[in-house]
């Protein structure tokens, strides 16, 4: 499966060269073969082949909406890329993974949103952690860099802004 | 009032641009409908049998006149001249165009309003008791932690698409007049052994078609500790919640999967991490947001007597007029519940005329109830005669409040793409039946609800009678329960039998109310007697003849539209 060519990675748009591997109709966890070259495999594909996957370097993992952030446990740290699938952009369960891999796994890295990512949600997504958008194939991603900016202040705290913002600023001006 | 700073404005302004922008994309077709469908959700914009619905949220109920004179204008320049006020204390526009949207939003952003999150599978609009700040059972005013909530809830980045929506309901008052106990999570001000505020935490409750009351997830929790306690709650629903069945996505099906026991070790789980962090409110915010709620500049008065010569007046006062924690002052009900005309439902002459009674008796305010009445809170005794007077003349003054007629109702089939039957038809019809004053009063308390599907938006299980429509091989019929209440404590009705057509639904409501009239005690009100009887001689006596079909509902051109009201009702939805 090929990945699209550009995505919009800390506030611009770049080329990217990862892949995402999806399970086909046959396919198990255990028996898929991981491609070479820069691939992102399903968090089953890493738990189940975890001990030939971690001498690649060129391995990312991503979570389906349903996965929790408990199951990557120590790994988080090995990874350069993390992502999670938006399997329909009205599933959001993924902010809270988001939300987790950034404040309780302490993931660094990059997180990228993957699936039916549209330019609407790409502000709340940012938000809660992604700092790396692989925007529908099918939509404009240069239009979708605008959505970044629609706020600019915001009222709670996130993984963007430790501080609500009564704690931000000086209020009632 | 809250009012804004600077920073609710420009978070209100740049959400109007940003929706702007998006009706703009969608009317350009670069945004599918299903895509769209979910953005102007969450600025309450629904799309109707007949046109675009937009819910305005009135934060908690409380309007000024200004805000009101706002409503009259939309319902002026883009509605047919009138709104719709909610169960949940919110406004609705029923017929609007989408191109009219970012203006209506611009133009309510003029009054620090919006209509953000009050619709879509977020956190909804915070409601409470419509009498906080004057009740005389309050502990304490629970309006500054509502728009703590408010705020806090406003965009949440990760709770913009949860499983479904999430309703949250806060009471600072002994009585429960805010439905807690059917709200996702309902918060209840308590005070500890040292004084100290903090919350009742209800969570899991929720009407529909499967009623739940709220569990008690915690007894207290200080309030500094509320929006992170909050937000674990939510966090784990949003994990957790069922994304496979619309109607198992509450929370409600969660909590009573699990157990209790179990959804509170994982809230608690995710709150130690976010417990006394950043996001605990500091009093400094507490005192700047409760500043704006502070008591009006009362006069020092003392109670007065009121003229009792005047039958019509004195009835009023009964119904209509509550007490007030301060000496010489009251509270009235203005009813929006009149014969012909749909529960909840306000022209834009008597939105206009009510906030001209708000500026002139009651320091500019007013609360909608989520009885879908308006309430002037801070009325001098002494103004009373005068306030009704000018009440009566605009429509307002039906003494009706917490009466039969005073009914709960849903839109129901004469708009609603999901009915299976007509509600306003159906609250009109018994209103006409029951319009005897007298017996009205006599009758006393009781809450009729009405729903036209199991989505329960006339909140039928918890009135005291409840009528659902159901739908029997494509035909409206109605079913009965009884024994519901709101609040106090909160319960769901029972089912009392076999279904009723429109037609024969008066006089089964008249047979219930003889069975209460033979049976009650002195002073009791129907639902007394109903828990102390039992509902088997309500039931024995409602099925025990056939229930005859009241002969002027039967025909077919009774509905609204001929009873000469001010818009167009569609008799059917185009579902029938
Ligand atoms: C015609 C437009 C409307 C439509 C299509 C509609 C649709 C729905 C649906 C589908 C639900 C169920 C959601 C769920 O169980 O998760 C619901 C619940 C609800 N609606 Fe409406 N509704 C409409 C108008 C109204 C109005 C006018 C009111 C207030 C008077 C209202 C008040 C409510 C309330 C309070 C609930 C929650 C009941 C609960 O706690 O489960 N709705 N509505
Ligand atoms: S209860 Fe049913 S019929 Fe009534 S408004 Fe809600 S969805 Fe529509």
């Amino acid at each position: 499966m090929a990945s699209p060519k550009q995505i919009i990675k800390n506030s611009a748009v770049v080329n990217d060269d990862w892949s995402v591997l999806r399970l086909q109709e046959g396919d198990t966890a255990e028996t898929v073969i991981v491609p070479i070259g820069k691939t992102l495999v399903p968090l089953k594909v890493w738990l189940a082949q975890k001990t030939v996957l971690m001498h690649r370097a060129d391995i990312g993992v991503w979570f389906a909406s349903d996965e929790r952030v408990e199951d990557l446990q120590d790994d988080v740290a090995k990874f350069s890329v993390i992502a999670v699938d938006f399997p329909k952009f009205g599933d959001g369960r993924g902010y809270t993974i988001a939300y987790r891999l950034r404040n309780r796994a302490g993931y660094r890295g990059e997180l990228r949103a993957i699936g039916d990512v549209l330019r609407d949600q790409l502000f709340y997504m940012q938000r809660a952690g992604f700092d790396a958008f692989a925007v529908r194939a099918d939509k404009d991603i240069h239009e979708a860099l605008k959505s970044l900016k629609d706020f600019s202040i915001t009222y709670q705290a996130s993984t963007d802004e430790a501080q609500p913002l009564f704690r931000r600023v000086q209020r009632g001006a | 009032m809250y009012r804004y700073d600077q920073f609710d404005h420009q978070i209100t302004a740049e959400r109007v641009a940003q929706f702007r922008d998006q009706v703009r994309r969608r009317l350009l077709g670069e945004l599918a409908e299903d895509e769209f469908r979910i953005l102007r959700l969450q600025n309450g914009l629904y799309m109707q049998i007949h046109a675009y619905m937009m819910r305005i949220a009135v934060p908690y109920g409380m309007v000024s006149s200004d805000q009101m004179r706002m409503f009259a204008h939309i319902a002026r320049k883009y509605d047919r001249g009138y709104g719709h006020f909610t169960t949940r204390q919110n406004i609705q526009f029923n017929w609007l165009k989408l191109q009219d949207a970012p203006d209506i939003l611009a133009d309510l952003a003029t009054v620090e309003m919006h209509a953000n999150q009050t619709s879509g599978n977020c956190i909804r609009n915070i409601t409470s008791d419509e009498f906080a700040g004057v009740a005389r059972d309050e502990i304490i005013d629970p309006r500054p932690y509502a728009e703590i909530l408010r705020q806090w809830s406003t965009f949440h980045p990760e709770f913009g698409f949860l499983p479904r929506k999430f309703k949250f309901s806060i009471t600072g008052a002994t009585t429960d007049r805010a439905a807690i106990a059917v709200n996702d999570v309902g918060l209840q001000a308590v005070r500890n052994e040292q004084g100290e505020v903090g919350f009742r935490v209800l969570v899991g409750g929720g009407l529909g078609r499967t009623p739940f009351i709220g569990t008690e997830i915690a007894s207290f929790i200080p309030w500094q500790h509320i929006l992170t306690y909050s937000e674990s709650i939510v966090r784990v629903f949003n994990e957790y919640g069922r994304r496979d069945n619309l109607y198992k996505a509450r929370i409600k099906i969660l909590v009573n999967a699990i157990g209790i026991d179990e959804f509170r070790r994982q809230v608690e789980e995710d709150w130690k991490f976010t417990k006394d962090g950043p996001c605990t409110v500091t009093q400094a915010e507490l005192d700047r947001v409760a500043a704006c709620f502070t008591a009006p500049a009362y006069e020092k008065l003392a109670d007065v007597a009121l003229p009792s010569d005047n039958k019509a007046f004195s009835n009023w006062v009964a119904r209509n007029v509550k007490p007030h924690k301060v000496a010489g002052y009251a509270s009235v009900v203005l009813s929006l519940k009149n014969a012909g005309i749909a529960p909840g439902d306000a022209t834009e002459a008597q939105m206009d005329a009510v906030a001209d009674l708000a500026d002139k008796y009651s320091f500019g305010e007013l609360r909608i109830t989520h009885v879908q009445n308006l309430v002037l809170a801070d009325v001098k005794q002494a103004d009373l005669f005068a306030l009704w007077e000018a009440a009566k003349a605009s429509g307002l003054a039906t003494p009706n409040i917490g009466l039969l007629t005073d009914i709960i109702c849903c839109p129901g089939g004469d708009y609603c793409t999901l009915a299976n039957a007509r509600s306003i038809t159906l609250a009109k019809a018994i209103d006409e039946r029951f319009d005897d004053l007298d017996y009205l009063h006599d009758i006393g308390e009781i809450d009729l609800n009405i729903s036209g599907c199991i989505n329960a938006c006339g909140h039928h299980h918890v009135g005291h009678i409840g009528i659902l429509g159901v739908d029997k091989s494509g035909e409206e019929w109605y079913q009965i329960t009884i024994g519901g209440n709101k609040g106090s404590p909160a319960n769901i009705g029972k089912v009392i039998g076999r279904s009723f057509s429109f037609a024969q639904i008066p006089e089964v409501i008249s047979r219930l109310l003889q069975v209460y009239v033979a049976k009650r005690d002195e002073g009791e009100r129907f639902i007394d007697t109903l828990r102390r009887v039992g509902p088997d001689p309500f039931k024995e006596f409602v099925y025990a003849t056939p229930v005859p079909e009241e002969a002027k509902l039967q025909m077919p051109d009774y509905e609204l539209m001929a009873q000469g009201t001010p818009y167009d009702t569609p008799l059917y939805s185009p579902r029938f």
